[in-house]
């Protein structure tokens, strides 16, 4: 009899959603957290571990995991050996059982290097003749030596932008004799061997300019350090290719902060290395947030208007129902449909159409008609456009209708009483279907594989170059960086950290921008919700 | 004063002949027939879904925005046919204004609600709307309560603040008619009774149409009493006669109290 009044009184219920809500929380927040741990461990200068075994050979690299073996049952080792050119593999598996002793030799170093991954042994000695004179240790002479390196390198970098503004001007050039002979060889014969003998004299300097490029580069590549790994071979390696050097056995804890948001900022700032297992984000980042922002201007003021003439114009006949039930269910097509209608009809149609017109002089290298920024801002666009129209509607029909009634009866038109009350008072919905549908773009891999987005963008879609944005342009985006690294990336296992470090980044990203809309969200509910009763 | 001014000033204001309204398949709206004079307070009075909302919207067209409602039959205001397709619905508007039953501020401050109505007819200049701002707060008797604080939201303002305030607004765009419904059935009695006192003194540069189901109100506040019951107006005229000599019987049925 006692159980009866329990139920009724809806105590269960209430926990059952109490529990729901719960099991939510923590599977987002375990999600989170073992991307966090995973994440921001991988920057982290580990020690570097020498390795004895009992058959007398050694082992120096740093230790990834330990685990139980599923075939003997016996404890073993993840280690990262490093020295692929040497090994052949970054990763080796090694029984516990195995080891005789471990030591954290202080003189060992880390390198990480522009090819062929890191570089774990010792320093035996550098080659810095016409460089610098040798310092007190070797060590300090690398430290030295690579500054000096560095800043050669620089000047390099210099002649590198000379050559690629001159080969953009000769591009530019052959592109304007193409468009001269499209028109009309004879009627422009003066200006065409006018422009062929500028061109000639550009690309002379930028053979020029090449060649001292070559030998400064060459001249760089001498300068070498010697280094021995653990099982004693020798390797030299160019001072150019070394991006850090590193002993993490003796390097304080503040040494190793230090290293940390050397690491962090190279991660926001640089551009990737080594097929994108290392190095940066940046060019992906940019790509994800413009992209995003792209998106935002199209699908926002398309969705708004479109939602406007939905909820107060149209009339409520079967058409309208039919069109509104077909924008929910657009929300509910796979994206990748949207990709192909993507490629099809902005990429091949209307791409290939501003091609054929404006720039027939490029042909058969496609300019817009191939994927690009615009082209994948559009099609998310189009994805996310349903998103905007559910919320401005829903927003619009919360209105009370008193709100509409007093401004009519002012004499106000229907546009007025829209625009001065109505739309105001539904910016905070339009501001949640804003947010969500900025979210969804972030987050969207499978369209953007077939419209635009790469895997190594050589140049952002913005840039000194005039007109500065560059809307043909393929980009990169991380959504894709975590694809392509973690699963297409030749060393998948050196990559793994990568992924994690990118799924991070792209949660932040979507949270920081969220996080604003909803900031802006609320500040406007504010002035629009005080209760009247 | 001139025959001509005498007898404009004598003629209805309002004049209803012959109205019907049907929502869809429902007849509202049965035969209206009915004048209202200048400056004095008409009341409609009845039941609920008796009609006397609808007729009061039919006023300035409100109806416009029920698609099911179809108006036959002819409203005169000053003369000229308000029901008719070519008519300026929006000037029409600003010369017939509405208070509605729940007040319904916008969501911008005290000054700016005030001002809506002259600024969507084009009017920026400062100082005539400061001029229509206080003028209207004051004939709305609300000026001191909120001189201070005009650009304060309006929607943190009392229910019957509030109400005064939408008054104030219709006030604003000079209107020739004030329609009102039932603009106190959601207030206080001390609320109530404020609206009351200022519905008495703006009865002298207004006409005003109220549509109350509080019989006593109508009693208090108005000069011509309406009673329609069903759809059909029962029987109109001077508020006393009314509520002591009614000529119908359902009208004595109904202000004495045996249903309704």
């Amino acid at each position: 009899m006692k159980l009866k009044p329990f139920w009724k009184t809806g105590e269960p219920y209430v926990l059952a959603t109490g529990a729901a809500l719960a099991i939510i929380l923590v599977m987002s927040l375990t999600l989170v957290g073992v991307v966090m741990f995973n994440g921001l461990g991988y920057f982290w200068p580990k020690e570097l571990v020498k390795l004895e075994m009992k058959d007398g050979s050694f082992a120096l690299g740093q230790i990834m995991q330990e685990e139980k073996n599923p075939v003997n049952g016996t404890r073993r080792l993840q280690m990262k050996v490093g020295n692929r050119d040497i090994y052949g593999q970054d990763f080796r598996w090694i029984d516990e059982q195995d080891i005789a002793a471990r030591t954290l030799p202080a003189d060992a170093v880390l390198l990480e290097r522009s090819e062929h991954g890191n570089f774990f042994g010792f320093l035996q000695g550098v080659t810095t003749e016409g460089l610098m004179p040798a310092a007190a240790t070797p060590y300090a002479t690398l430290q030295q030596a690579l500054k000096l390196v560095a800043g050669k390198l620089e000047q390099t970098k210099k002649i590198r932008q000379q050559m690629s503004e001159l080969n953009n001007t000769a591009e530019n050039l052959r592109l304007k004799l193409l468009k001269l002979e499209y028109a009309g060889k004879e009627k422009n014969a003066a200006e065409i061997s006018e422009i062929t003998a500028v061109r000639e004299k550009v690309m002379a300097e930028f053979t020029g300019l090449n060649d001292t490029f070559s030998a400064a580069q060459a001249g760089i590549r001498e300068y070498t350090a010697q280094f021995s790994d653990v099982t004693g071979s020798a390797k030299d390696i160019p001072l150019v290719n070394i991006v850090t050097l590193q002993r993490p056995n003796s390097m304080s804890f503040f040494a190793k902060c230090g290293a940390y948001l050397e690491r962090v900022r190279e991660l926001l700032l640089d551009d990737p290395r080594e097929s994108n297992t290392e190095g940066g984000l940046f060019p992906a980042i940019f790509g994800t947030v413009m992209m995003v922002v792209l998106m935002s201007v199209f699908s926002l003021p398309f969705g708004v208007v479109a939602a406007i003439y939905l909820r107060e114009y149209a009339k409520d006949n079967l058409m309208t129902r039919m069109v509104r039930i077909a924008v929910n269910n657009l929300a509910g097509v796979p994206s990748i449909v949207y990709g192909v209608f993507g490629l099809g009809f902005f990429v091949y149609g209307i791409g290939g159409s501003i091609d054929s017109l404006f720039f027939p002089e490029r042909l058969p290298t496609p300019t817009f008609g191939t994927g690009g920024i615009l082209w994948s801002s559009l099609t998310l666009a189009l994805l996310t456009v349903p998103v905007v129209i559910v919320a401005t509607e829903e927003s619009l029909a919360s209105i009370p209708k008193g709100i509409r009634e007093g401004s009519l009866a002012l004499g106000a038109t229907k546009f007025q009483t829209l625009t001065k009350n109505l739309l105001p008072m539904a910016t905070p919905g339009i501001m949640t279907g804003l947010i969500l549908s900025m979210a969804r773009a972030a987050g969207e891999v499978a369209p953007l594989m077939i419209v635009g987005v790469v895997k190594l963008a050589p140049t952002l879609p913005f840039d000194a170059n005039f007109p500065f944005f560059h809307m043909e342009r393929k980009f990169m985006h991380l959504g894709f960086h975590i694809y392509d690294v973690g699963f297409q990336s030749p060393n998948v296992e050196a990559a793994k950290p990568m992924v994690y470090v990118t799924t991070l980044l792209l949660l932040a990203i979507v949270i920081v921008a969220s996080s604003t809309a909803i900031y802006l969200r609320n500040r406007m509910r504010g002035k629009y919700t005080t209760s009247t009763f | 004063m001139s025959q001509n001014q005498e007898q404009a000033e004598n003629s209805p204001i309002l004049s209803v002949s012959d109205l019907n309204l049907h929502y869809g398949d429902t007849h509202a709206l049965k035969n209206i027939n009915l004048d209202m004079a200048r400056h004095q307070v008409t009341a409609f009075i009845g039941p609920s879904g008796c009609g006397k909302s609808t007729l009061l919207r039919c006023f300035n067209r409100m109806n416009d925005l029920v698609e099911s409602a179809k108006v036959v039959g002819s409203i005169r205001f000053n003369g000229d046919e308000i029901n008719e397709r070519s008519t300026d619905v929006i000037s029409l508007r600003r010369r017939i204004g509405m208070v509605f039953q729940q007040s319904n501020p916008f969501p911008k401050s005290i000054y700016e609600n005030i001002v809506y109505g002259l600024r969507i007819a084009g009017v920026s200049d400062k100082a005539t709307l400061d001029e229509a701002v206080e003028r209207s707060l004051k004939s709305a008797a609300i000026w001191n309560e909120v001189k201070d604080r005009l650009n304060d939201s309006a929607l943190g303002l009392s229910g019957g603040q509030a109400q005064r305030i939408c008054i104030a607004r219709a006030i604003a765009v000079n209107p020739e008619i004030i329609l009102m419904d039932e603009p106190c059935s959601a207030l206080d009695p001390i609320s109530t009774l404020k609206i009351e006192e200022l519905i008495e003194e703006l009865k002298s540069k207004y006409t005003i149409v109220i549509v109350t189901h509080n019989m006593q109100q109508a009693a208090r506040v108005s000069d011509v009493t309406a009673f329609f019951y069903l759809g059909e107006l029962i029987e109109a005229g001077g508020t006393r006669k009314i509520f002591t000599n009614p000529e119908k019987k359902q009208t004595e049925d109904y202000i004495t109290g045996r249903f309704g």
